[in-house]
């Protein structure tokens, strides 16, 4: 789950890192108000899920409250990478001496999380690590012993920070590589974390991402802190009609799971496949072989006949699908003959000939003596596991390529 | 021989009287699997096809009478870390987690105690692993008649994110007349207890492997451990790769993960073409066609031989 | 919203004979996974729309007494023993 900055700058602040005095606004006039309180200089910037907002003009300077609301106005209204912002947060314009980068993030080989810091600030992490790797610290955590400070410590001092300056950045290191395990989160940077004039340091600018999976353990932080409301799920994109229609046909039904995926997927071959990894074999088996297919989908764990006739009838009725390819990896909990009779209950509930409809069927495995009978009635052409994946794509990619458009 | 598992090799069932749980345990037993105790918490007393079940982890050792190998966990994702842990300090060397959607900091907490004590975890979402005719532990390859045509001993190491891929490519191996020696399905999460390159020593040190073949995704730094690990120990197995998902490579398709939680793509690295490769770099053949495995298989053994 | 088919591939039927045995009705709501037997106030029942989900685990079949139900497999002509 991905956060907007002013979110992110909440969650470093309930962890004790020092924050500007920043106001988040969703109008002008409350840009002008947060502007006055602040009285000076203030920074306007756009809330969106999205990189390269000052590039787009989603983050502007101004001298007084009227400005400062002038610009609010404008930002508010400007998309941002196909994004309209949540609005726009007013934060003082900071007296800057320097700037660094403090982050954490999961290092999966190692299965632990990694503290990075570097005193090359504002720029992208990965640009510093590779152009000027000696300006990168970098430390694991443990994840069963508490996080110590000296830990942090390391990390800051191996960048060749030292003084005051390494004192006041090491207790922040330390809360983000805490806030990060307690908050499961996936990424949490500060950049920049600032060191202003007066020698303070502040988070001028945080990301954070906390793990799906986590979501429901962490609803202090999300619902109460934060606000945040149960289907505000921060998707990357809004779900199609496809996806929410099978989302509902799999909750509605607790035997079996299916899953089903059409953004960026325009073709005419609907697939109804699985189970996770055979999915993802046989989309690019089809693909690889000059397929088109119309959408992404999984079925496992067992699903009921009607669960799998619900998947097939959503496929048949996307725009543009001419026939659908039923396949799977060879299957052992997941039974044949129930997946056969749902595709087949989909075809003729829909009018349709099966035989005609349903281009390839490929699942081997549980009870497929019996679901090849069902398949033989309806004149559906059907391979057992002696027929690869990639072979059984190919003649769904085939047939539907000989059908007339 | 075989990795991890041998004809004597017994284990308990954590969460065995979960639906899902009691086929596995039967299925497991049917195959000639030692299940020599479940465990639910307060039901104790109760039998799952004759296999007793404890209230706690310790009862079942001391049901036993001497220390118990493995664990197959399948508690729900809330409680899976304690039954984890549970099953490490009452002193079980191999765990297999099928839970899926735990935390990451969860699973990295139980492989972090796991490498402190000796320990070491298959998962987690994973259906176990199999050594044909010899022993199964989890739901891998399914019923023990179903799993009996999928997997008959052989030559050939297995390794796959995916459970079903894992048959599958097995399937093809024992039609191929090539054989599988013993298959692990590691799991799909973006971190599991044993990723390749930690498995690669049990491979080289066990003779009946001649060969490796291991089914891959997008997202995550496996691969490219893998690859170094090959470099670095001049190993005596051919090793043939499958990576499926490449059409997420597509621009249309970032920030999304297909299939298993672990295939999302969070860096350069993680994409199938860059993860492709690396493995090529390090010598390790990558073939576009899942049906093309066995006879490079087959080739690469001709030319060890 | 589409027409729904029900009995597709499977029919269920019981004999008259035991149609109204409110011990058997009881037994069948029970043993059956898919739920195809209702007990209908001491009589059984056939739902339709789950007759389809038969699994053919028998287990119907034997709750009752013998010959008096039967699973009929429409895609082959056959009834399950």
């Amino acid at each position: 789950m991905r956060f907007y900055e002013y979110e992110a700058r909440k969650i470093v602040e309930l962890a004790g890192v020092p924050v500007t005095k920043y106001g988040f606004c969703t109008s002008a006039e409350e840009a002008r108000k947060v502007a006055e309180e602040i009285g000076g200089p203030v920074v306007i910037k756009s809330q969106v899920l999205t990189g390269g907002r000052m590039k787009a003009g989603g983050v502007k300077f101004a001298d007084t409250p009227e400005e400062a609301a002038q610009h609010a106005e404008e930002i508010l209204k400007l998309e941002i990478n196909g994004h309209m912002p949540r609005g726009v947060l007013v934060d003082p314009k900071a007296e800057v001496k320097q700037e660094y980068y403090a982050g954490v993030v999961w290092d999966g080989t190692a299965k632990k999380p990694l503290m990075l810091f570097s005193d090359m600030g504002g720029i992208d992490i990965e640009e510093v690590a590779e152009k000027h790797p000696e300006h990168v610290g970098k430390g694991h955590v443990s994840n069963l012993l508490p996080v110590s400070d000296f830990e942090a410590k390391q990390v800051v001092a191996a960048t060749g920070v030292t003084g005051s300056q390494l004192n006041r950045a090491t207790p922040v290191l330390a809360r983000l590589a805490r806030l990060f395990r307690e908050n499961d989160m996936t990424l949490a940077e500060i950049n920049p974390l600032a060191e202003l004039t007066d020698g303070s340091f502040v988070a001028l600018d945080a990301h954070m991402e906390m793990e799906a999976e986590a979501v429901g353990r962490q609803k202090k932080l999300l619902r109460k802190e934060l606000g945040i409301a149960e289907d505000d799920t921060r998707e990357t994109y809004e779900p199609s009609d496809f996806e929410k229609n099978v989302g509902a046909i799999d909750a509605a039904d607790h035997r079996g799971v299916i899953q089903g995926k059409d953004h960026g997927f325009t073709g005419n071959l609907g697939l109804v496949i699985g189970a996770g990894g055979g999915s993802l074999t046989l989309t690019d088996a089809v693909r690889n072989q000059g397929g088109q297919p119309a959408n992404y989908s999984e079925i496992g764990g067992n699903p009921s006949v009607a669960k799998a006739c619900g998947l097939a009838k959503e496929v048949l009725e996307k725009d543009g699908v001419e026939k659908i390819a039923v396949m799977m990896s060879i299957v052992s909990n997941t039974r044949v003959d129930i997946v056969a009779r749902g595709v087949i209950k989909a075809c003729l509930e829909l009018g349709k000939d099966p035989g005609e409809t349903i281009a390839i069927f490929r699942i081997p495995g549980a009870w497929e003596d019996e679901g090849f009978k069902i398949l033989e009635k309806y004149g559906v052409e059907y391979c057992d596991r002696s027929v690869s994946m990639w072979e059984a794509a190919g003649r769904a990619v085939s047939k539907i390529q000989g059908a007339p458009a | 021989m075989s990795i991890l598992l041998d004809k004597d090799t017994t284990f308990i069932v954590q969460g065995i009287t979960g639906r899902e749980a009691v086929n596995l345990t039967k299925e497991c037993l049917d195959y000639g699997s030692k299940v020599v105790g479940g465990v639910t918490p307060g039901r104790k007393g109760r039998e799952v096809h004759g296999v007793p079940v404890f209230d706690t982890v310790a009862q079942a050792v001391a049901h036993h009478g001497g220390p118990i190998d493995g664990s197959v966990v399948t508690v729900p994702p809330a409680f899976t870390k304690d039954a984890v842990l549970e099953a490490i300090e009452n002193g079980i060397e191999l765990i297999v987690v099928v839970t899926e959607r735990i935390p990451r900091g969860d699973v990295a907490e139980m492989v972090e105690l796991a490498d402190m004590r000796g320990a070491r975890i298959i998962g987690p979402n994973c259906l176990g692993l199999i050594v044909p005719e010899v022993c199964k532990m989890g739901g891998i390859g399914g019923p023990a008649k179903d799993a009996a045509k999928a997997y008959q001993p052989g030559r050939v190491g297995v390794m796959s994110r995916s459970g079903g891929m894992t048959t599958e490519i097995s399937s093809s191996l024992t039609q191929a007349g090539l054989g599988v020696s013993t298959a692990v399905s590691i799991g799909g999460d973006a971190i599991i207890g044993s990723a390749y390159a930690e498995l690669m020593p049990y491979f080289e040190a066990d003779e009946q492997t001649e060969a490796i073949v291991i089914y891959t995704e997008p997202g995550g730094r496996m691969e490219a451990q893998l690859a170094e690990w090959v470099k670095d120990n001049n190993s005596r197995l051919p090793i043939v790769a499958f990576m499926a998902g490449k059409f997420m490579d597509d621009e249309e398709m970032k920030g999304m993960s297909f299939g298993h939680a672990g295939t999302i793509v969070e860096g350069v690295e993680d994409t199938a073409t860059e993860k492709i490769a690396r493995l090529e770099a390090a010598g390790i053949r990558v073939v576009e066609r899942i049906d093309e495995i066995p006879d490079v298989v087959k080739e690469k053994l001709g030319a060890t031989a | 919203m589409p027409e729904q088919l029900n009995k597709v591939f499977i029919d269920v039927e019981v004999e008259d004979s035991i149609r109204n045995d409110a011990a058997i009705a009881a037994k069948l709501e029970e043993v059956c996974p898919v739920d195809i037997y209702k007990d209908a106030g001491g009589a059984v029942e056939i739902v339709d729309s789950n007759v389809d989900e038969c699994v053919l685990c028998r287990l119907c079949i034997e709750a009752s007494p013998p010959g008096t139900v039967h699973v009929k497999k429409l895609y082959d002509g056959t009834e399950l023993q």
